[in-house]
């Protein structure tokens, strides 16, 4: 029962975030706003990969060459860089990533 | 166009999103029975949070041993960012009655808002690109109820899942979303001050760095947009013959 109130807590609070600014349909922003809202989408994903390729446990920083998110993490944004292509991205990424953990030796097979 | 075709182009356009997505969605139905998660409150919570990232974390601060408290200041703080993907394209809905807005609010991942923001920003007039953000997010939302099925049904025959490393197709989803949008010096400078702040704040509770890492960013891409701006009308000016 307490974990479906969470469950519930979390929907509404999420719900709540997504819907704030489509349940007031006549605001319109300020040039400033409307401006920074263009880097929204870099800042944001930006500030979520660069620490997953960086501190992969969370906690420490690992700029070495057995660290398969750094490695693969950059070779997916070359990938990005040369095709600009989405897919290719996505799959080439994972294709390096998961060939440089079994030959590092990180994969439990 | 059609509502039916921008539904179809919607849901055929976030297919890439969705092979990203797989993996997460298969790792959160594999470890959520570890956070002390029933196979049904797994599946509710995809089917009414459907938010990966704060799922993911939910269910790692629970197998931690986290009070509900923090579980849920933190969802809140990691989907802060949803409140900037609602003010982006909160002008191209606008127009819609509620009963349009409120679903389009529920199925606004970061996966539905990349797709359907370069959707926005075509040139066409198409009275009908809310449908194109209809057919994107509930492909994305079908999508994330079946990968966390899977998750829950045949998770556990995997040895280890939990070590292989899957959460990296995420990276490699946004890495392929973000880098494409890399075109001028602000944009630059917006990443590479985004991603150093959430480096030196990734100690601060309840997932913080995340949105200051974000707010930091926008604001670096604001500024030097303005003086770059300031910039292209000054050459402008001392270009011009006789000036």
């Amino acid at each position: 029962m307490q974990t479906w109130s969470l469950i519930l807590g979390m929907a509404a609070i999420t719900f709540a975030i997504r819907y704030s600014l489509f349940a007031w349909p006549n605001l319109s922003f300020p040039p400033v706003v409307r401006q920074g809202l263009h880097y929204v989408p870099t800042a944001v994903l930006t500030a979520i990969v660069v620490p997953g390729m960086l501190m992969p446990d969370g906690q420490n920083l690992q700029l070495t060459l057995d660290n398969a998110y750094l490695l693969a993490g950059l070779g997916a944004i070359l990938i990005a860089a040369l095709t600009r292509h989405l897919l290719a991205t996505i799959l080439g990424g994972l294709v390096l990533f998961f060939l440089l953990r079994w030959a590092l030796g990180q994969l439990p097979i | 166009m059609s509502r039916t075709t921008e539904f179809i182009h919607g849901a055929r356009d976030i297919v890439p999103m969705i092979v990203g997505a797989i993996p997460f969605g298969i790792i959160f139905g594999t470890l959520a029975a570890g956070a002390g998660l029933s196979a049904w409150q797994t599946l509710g919570m995809s089917l009414l949070v459907f938010a990966g990232s704060s799922q993911f974390i939910a269910i790692t601060l629970l197998s931690g041993g986290a009070g509900a408290a923090v579980v849920l200041l933190t969802t809140f703080v990691v989907n802060l960012r949803h409140a900037l993907y609602s003010a982006t394209l909160q002008p191209f809905v606008r127009h819609l009655p509620t009963r349009w807005r409120m679903p389009l609010a529920f199925w606004l991942t970061d996966e539905a808002f990349a797709v359907v923001q370069h959707r926005y920003a075509e040139k066409d007039d198409s009275p009908h690109k809310h449908w194109y953000f209809f057919g994107a997010a509930l492909a994305m939302y079908l999508n994330w109820q079946l990968c966390t099925l899977v998750g829950v049904l045949f998770g556990q025959a995997v040895p280890n899942l939990a070590t292989w490393g899957l959460d990296f197709a995420m990276l490699a989803t946004f890495i392929g979303i973000v880098v494409p949008m890399l075109r001028n010096k602000p944009q630059v400078a917006a990443a590479l001050v985004a991603g150093a702040v959430a480096l030196a704040c990734q100690g601060l509770p309840y997932k913080l760095g995340l949105m200051a890492a974000a707010l930091c960013g926008i604001a670096v891409g604001v500024v030097l947009e303005r003086r770059y701006r300031l910039d292209l009308i000054q050459e402008d000016i001392s270009c011009k013959p006789g000036a």
